[in-house]
């Protein structure tokens, strides 16, 4: 048995070090650590509770909007406060284009450059990856950064800029759009989904969502060489490389639920497993245990609503700033791959019951999830009415507690507020990867990536190993979201 | 070529991800006119873990030129001084160290948004994580480096402040740098370059004739001058977001909220609710910088009594009621 400790890890969002137990050329145990605390949750106590949208978004530049989101539905709830429709079009249409443009960083910016790494230097495939797809040399990086940059277009039509807009509110957006934005995003939409079609996908994105089964997924990637589209090549590793044999976890899947529009959302809410079997969302049933975090102040664990953030190095068991949240005792694991299975779209089902959450089909769940929602948003901004109403106005009460639940790109991310005397009270934020990358429980149980790790291969002299870091990337994890 | 590493603390990532969204030239092609040579970058290098540290020691060891040193996210101090709130992975060793003695090889320190430069918003409440500058603590010269730094060209932390930073001040910034055209004149009495610290917020809002005839909005999403009532500091803010809008045509004011003024220090704790403007006697607090209170007070209430109909009904509406009309309107 050896140990080695691992870290920095880049191209993930935030800092994060794992430290890993290694015997027979295996991963034996796991502990992530997420390295930095920064006290959001103590710099809301005492603040007015409209402030919270100010200082929640900063909390993370790349899911910024999300944290928004999360923030101005918490703050609705206390107000006990609708959206008009076009606030409600426009709000989706903002966190979209950031879980969107997410997803394509992660594939483009953070996952893929992985594969041209010079470990893989004698595979067939090589030449052919590498030169699109190394960090910052490969064509892959010059491509989709001024796709990236002409897609957060809308962000300056709809909430000012990216990151860090104040137009969302919590009755709607303070951006109503005019007809010519309107026409403008419409175009944008278009420009994007040509980018998709042409470099990400080689097909429309009516076909690559209608996909229903693997056998149906590998007929379509056999149809063209395996070099013609991005989708394609990462089809063709996963095959050669067995990324659906890589970072199993617990099979257990949540989802908040996403994109509500007139009552209801385009992404249902639930809990699944592998298997498909699906039981409703408990929110009551989540808790936050402390156990292993560099934290004080809660004997067990406790649902955010009287959750408390008190850091202390004099935890002798801790290891990590996180947090571990459970539901109903249970590790979770979330993201687009389980927003999809809880939507029960037929492609993740089928590849789910063959292989279980995994390296490929977390990717593929991304991917996936592009290809529906772009269509979607050309959907929200032509439903987009000028002359309507975008934003309506309440009054805080002095007493109030509100939740805010919503998905980012990562997954499930909830907001619990508390108003007392005209003050935030209590704020507590439970993000997707304090969910995915959570340390071990007072039972002692891993957290999602912690058993993921388990088993990964480790090659003979390998420091940072290939394959933790694909494990780790395939949760596009974000650290800074995690302690916050 | 000019090497630069990037490291990130306490903050976000935010002025990274907008950093990306560099346009007409991409980041790319900028680092290219800039003869950049980009050793590490959190989110876009291809060295994970031991890698790092070798780079990392090799440039502590003076082994590698450090050109430039860009630090992003504000020095968490805390706790006592210790720096544990963030230790660098892998390292065993906190990020202050780090940068203390990567900042003492740097030919230029670059902090990258206001975090970096005066600790922004990770320092706000109270400031539990010890979180700084670089070498402003606040309004404070001093931070992490203390206010007698200078990196080997002989200047002091150039502070790119925002929260989160334009692409181009980075761009440019770091252009300048690399052309060797960089110079103490160049940044004013807080380290932000002057390229874009020498405008206002104010300047190019497209809101200015509610401004000029002080029609204001009273709630989110209406048209009017946000100063009055909805706490935008605009007029006061050191930047030029609305000379050169972000995300295409955007800008705080035009997505319809008040500037914060985040290129300030301390912009992270207003005396008063960040979207409400703070009033005394019905006159807001904080008007112009530079302008006789007396006189603003004299020439609003002249220009608020010369309104147009069609700026004070549009000034309160979402949306455009009365468009501009050679009629004259009767009231």
């Amino acid at each position: 048995m050896s140990r080695i400790l691992v870290g920095p890890f880049n191209r993930v969002e935030g800092d994060l070090e794992i430290a890993l137990e290694i015997s027979n050329g295996q991963v034996e145990s796991a502990q992530v650590n997420s390295t930095m605390y920064r006290g959001f949750e103590q710099i809301l106590q005492g603040k007015k509770p409209m402030d919270a949208l100010v200082y929640t978004p900063r909390i993370c530049g790349i899911c910024s909007v999300s944290q928004s989101v999360a923030s101005a539905y918490a703050l609705a709830d206390a107000m006990q406060l609708g959206m008009p429709l076009n606030g409600e079009r426009c709000i989706n249409l903002i966190l979209a284009n950031e879980n969107m443009a997410d997803l394509l960083t992660h594939f483009y910016l953070f996952f893929m450059p992985d594969f041209a790494r010079s470990v893989y230097a004698t595979q067939p495939w090589y030449d052919q990856v590498q030169a699109r797809f190394q960090a910052v040399k490969g064509d892959a990086c010059r491509d989709v950064l001024p796709a990236r940059a002409e897609f957060l277009h809308l962000m300056g039509l709809l909430a000012g800029k990216w990151p860090h807009s104040l137009s969302i509110q919590p009755g709607g957006t303070a951006k109503s759009i005019e007809a010519h934005e309107r026409l403008g995003m419409l175009g944008i939409l278009a420009g994007f989904r040509r980018f998709l079609e042409r470099r990400l996908f080689g097909d429309s994105l009516e076909v690559i969502s209608q996909l229903k089964s693997e056998s149906e997924l590998q007929q379509w990637a056999s149809e063209k060489e395996w070099k013609s589209s991005d989708l394609r090549i990462f089809l063709h590793l996963s095959q050669q490389l067995q990324l659906d044999q890589m970072g199993r976890a617990t099979d257990q899947f949540m989802s908040y639920g996403n994109y509500l529009l007139d009552g209801e959302r385009l992404f249902r809410p639930g809990v699944v497993d592998a298997q498909g079997q699906r039981r409703p969302l408990d929110s009551q049933q989540i808790t936050e245990d402390i156990s292993h975090a560099w934290l004080s102040g809660q004997q067990q664990p406790q649902h955010p609503e009287l959750g408390v953030t008190q850091p202390s190095l004099d935890n002798e068991r801790g290891y990590s700033w996180c947090k571990a949240p459970r539901l109903a005792g249970q590790v979770m694991e979330t993201g687009a791959l389980a927003r999809q299975l809880s939507n029960g779209h037929p492609l993740m089902m089928d590849l789910a019951a063959r292989s279980g959450a995994n390296v490929q089909n977390r990717m593929l769940g991304r991917l996936l999830e592009l290809a529906i929602v772009v269509p979607q948003m050309e959907q929200w901004a032509r439903q987009i009415d000028p002359l309507d109403r975008f934003c309506v106005h309440g009054t805080l009460p002095d007493y109030a507690d509100g939740v805010g639940m919503i998905e980012a790109a990562r997954g499930s991310l909830g907001h619990w507020l508390s108003i007392r005397e005209g003050k935030i009270s209590n704020y507590q934020i439970i993000a997707p990867t304090t969910w995915n990358f959570s340390p071990r429980d007072q039972h002692g149980t891993p957290g999602a990536l912690e058993q993921a790790l388990q088993g990964a291969a480790v090659l003979e002299g390998e420091e940072t190993p290939i394959a933790v870091q694909h494990i780790v990337r395939s949760f596009d994890p974000c650290v800074v979201c995690t302690v916050h | 070529m000019v090497n630069l590493l990037w490291l990130q603390s306490g903050g976000c990532g935010g002025c990274s991800m907008s950093m990306l969204n560099a346009e007409a030239p991409d980041l790319l092609t900028s680092f290219d006119a800039a003869g950049i040579n980009l050793l590490w970058h959190p989110s876009l290098s291809e060295q994970s873990g031991a890698e790092v540290i070798d780079l990392l020691q090799q440039l502590v060891a003076g082994d590698i030129p450090l050109d430039i040193l860009c630090i992003e996210g504000s020095m968490l101090m805390g706790p006592m001084g210790t720096g544990r709130f963030h230790v660098m992975g892998g390292t065993g060793v906190p990020m202050i160290d780090w940068v203390r003695q990567l900042a003492a090889r740097a030919k230029h320190t670059v902090a990258v948004g206001s975090c970096a430069a005066y600790g922004g918003i990770s320092a706000a409440g109270e400031n539990i994580t010890e979180a700084t500058g670089l070498q402003f603590d606040g309004e404070l010269s001093g931070g992490l480096l203390g206010a007698s730094y200078r990196s080997g060209s002989g200047q002091g932390v150039v502070n790119i402040a925002g929260c989160p930073t334009h692409p181009n001040w980075i761009t440019e910034t770091l252009l300048q740098i690399a052309l060797g055209e960089f110079s103490a004149e160049q940044v004013d009495n807080l380290g932000r370059p002057r390229s874009y610290a020498d405008h206002l917020v104010h300047h190019g809002c497209s809101r200015n004739e509610y401004y000029e005839y002080k029609a204001s909005a009273e709630l989110p999403g209406e048209q009017g001058c946000m100063m009055e009532n909805m706490g935008c500091l605009g007029t006061q803010a050191h930047a030029d977001c609305n000379i050169r809008p972000w995300n295409g045509e955007g800008s705080c004011t035009r997505g319809g909220y008040a500037c914060i003024n985040c290129t300030a220090p301390e912009f992270e704790e207003p005396t008063y609710a960040f979207t409400k403007t703070r009033k005394i006697a019905g006159i807001p607090v904080g008007l112009p910088t530079d302008m006789p209170k007396a006189w603003f007070v004299a020439l609003a209430s002249l220009s608020k009594a010369a309104t147009p109909e069609r700026l004070k009904v549009n000034a309160t509406s979402e949306r455009i009621i009365y468009p501009p009309s050679r009629q004259k309107v009767d009231k």
